[in-house]
């Protein structure tokens, strides 16, 4: 198959929970606390595509399937795309659009605090994911703001840790899997030197040789 | 008092399961056959938050509350005995056996009793209560529990002089509850309530609710319900009730002390640590409720706290 039309099918796996929500909505199957379940879903979907998109490098580096390097751009738009929604839902139903409320919400809930920064952070990597936007800022530049992406996973792991009541185990899951990742970055720089530039001069942020 | 007698039971009210299951069904069917658009679907009752948006919030409290349905009060349960997922209990309940079931009366008091089911039932008349529940996770529901002042329960065991506080306890047997296999909580779960708490008249014990015999997931075969506090301290599936001298630790005061409070009243003004208390969400609605002090039954129970400071005293 071609790259394109892998592309295309990720696209359309990465609407799924959307879709889902949506239906559910429509047929009145998002259960007894419905704007629970949607903050709830976006919150988890965008943590998971946060990890997937961190997992690409060490799974090119261990399977050798440079291709997926391809598909790092979607899934971290979607990470944001499900973390925007997952806040305008928030924003919406637990605050009715009142922005001083989310303000001293954010500034009185060190849970709501954390998920914000994590948001936060997702913006200008967002934002600049565009391989005109890497010409414009230069590998080194671009690179160094790609960087966020640990601080702002780090971030939204630590948020679902704090908002949970008691039951850590599923927070903790996520942040076993995170603690992997962040490890093999470690190890592989440690045993191959510094970590190789994921991209040099001739490749656009998806990898590609120019 | 809003304390409703069952003969204020609109009969109405408890049918509103009912008419609620017929219409869910009946928007299934319809959407399913694509007879009507889904988007229409929104202007029902049961979603009409969506268009009351930028309306004022409305109290928790209001004289056409509608109950919350039989489905939900069923299917949307904290009962860390049968796992930590609200949807668990419905799952796992029925792991657990009702039959025979001893509920102690001891400590502190002149007539010390074991009772089994069939004697709570016969020596106190049931009568059924519409209570609202409201979670310290911010949600709530409207309950028709049927039950019986525990006042009358707790002057027949006659306390005595030195009895100030009630201690309450659930069941302890990791078989019949498999949540008690995780030390999320200190088990078994423990409850308690000041002497003069306990006694008061909106306090309750619950054996049934829509006119049923209580359902496992909802504590069977008999649970407290106290109406102004958070749903934690109406502890579910008891089988001892102590009288005791001393403040007794609950199993959240134990868990997290700085966030669950021994009386654990519901207060607007008071947020927990990590969320707000102000509003609240009633299950199976969309918008927000505000929130009122004692959950509204303030005139009823006020007077328990005079000269107390709530905000210390959370
Ligand atoms: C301004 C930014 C954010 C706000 C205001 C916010 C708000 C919330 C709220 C209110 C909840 C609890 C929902 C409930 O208790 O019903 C929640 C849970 C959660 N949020 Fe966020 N969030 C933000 C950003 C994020 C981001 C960026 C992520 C992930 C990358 C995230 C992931 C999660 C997860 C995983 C949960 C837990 C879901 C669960 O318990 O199943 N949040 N968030």
């Amino acid at each position: 198959m071609n790259v394109k039309w892998i592309k295309f099918l990720v696209f359309l796996i990465c609407l799924l929970p959307l879709l889902r929500l949506v239906l559910l909505g429509l047929f009145d199957g998002l259960g007894p606390n419905p704007v629970s379940h949607l903050i709830h879903s976006t919150g988890v979907w965008s943590l998971v595509l946060l990890l997937v998109t961190l997992s690409i490098t060490p799974l090119r580096r261990l399977f050798e399937v440079s291709q997926i390097l391809r598909l790092r751009r979607m899934f971290g738009q979607y990470a944001f795309f499900y973390g925007l929604l997952h806040f305008l839902i928030y924003a919406w139903f637990d605050q009715y659009f009142e922005w001083q409320g989310i303000w001293r919400d954010i500034m009185s809930r060190p849970f709501i605090l954390v998920g914000f920064i994590s948001l936060f952070f997702l913006v200008p990597m967002s934002v600049t994911s565009t391989n005109r936007w890497v010409r414009r800022l230069g590998v080194r530049w671009w690179r160094r703001i790609h960087w966020l992406i640990y601080p702002s996973a780090f971030l939204a792991v630590l948020h679902f840790w704090l908002e949970v009541k008691r039951d850590i185990r599923e927070p903790l899951i996520y942040a076993i899997l995170l603690g992997i990742l962040f490890l093999y970055r470690i190890g592989y720089a440690f045993l191959c030197g510094r970590t190789k530039p994921l991209l040099n001069s001739n490749q656009d942020c998806a990898g590609v040789q120019r | 008092m809003s304390i409703h007698k069952r003969d204020d039971i609109l009969s109405s009210e408890i049918t509103d399961e009912n008419i609620y299951l017929g219409r869910r069904e009946f928007f299934c069917k319809a959407a399913k056959l694509g007879f009507i658009v889904p988007g229409l679907k929104f202007g029902t009752a049961e979603a009409a938050g969506f268009l009351n948006l930028f309306s004022p919030i409305k109290p928790s409290a209001l004289p056409d509350d509608k109950l919350t349905s039989f489905q939900n009060i069923t299917h949307y349960n904290n009962f860390y005995e049968f796992g930590t997922s609200k949807s668990d209990p419905a799952k796992y309940a029925g792991m657990l056996k009702t039959s025979p079931w001893e509920v102690k009366v001891e400590g502190l008091v002149r007539y010390p009793r074991t009772y089994s089911i069939d004697d709570l039932f016969k020596t106190y008349p049931q009568e059924d209560r519409i209570y609202r529940l409201r979670c310290v996770e911010a949600w709530s529901m409207v309950i028709p529990w049927r039950g019986f002042s525990l006042a009358h329960l707790l002057k027949k065991a006659d306390p005595l002089g030195n009895a100030r506080f009630v201690e309450f306890w659930t069941l302890h047997d990791p078989q019949q509850m498999p949540g008690q296999n995780i030390p999320v909580l200190e088990w078994p779960y423990r409850e308690g309530l000041r002497l003069d708490e306990a006694m008061h008249p909106l306090t309750i014990l619950a054996t049934g609710l829509y006119g049923k015999s209580l359902p496992n997931q909802d504590g069977a075969p008999v649970r407290l319900v106290i109406p102004w506090k958070y749903g934690f301290k109406s502890i579910k599936s008891i089988v001892k009730i102590r009288l005791i001298d001393h403040m007794p630790r609950t199993s959240w005061e134990l868990a997290a002390p700085n966030e669950y409070g021994f009386y654990s009243n519901v207060n607007p003004s008071v947020n927990h640590p990590r969320w707000s208390q102000a509003t609240e969400r009633r299950i199976g609605e969309w918008d927000l409720r505000k929130t009122l002090l004692f959950n509204g039954y303030a005139n009823e129970v006020a007077s328990l706290y005079t000269g107390m400071n709530l905000r210390k005293n959370f």
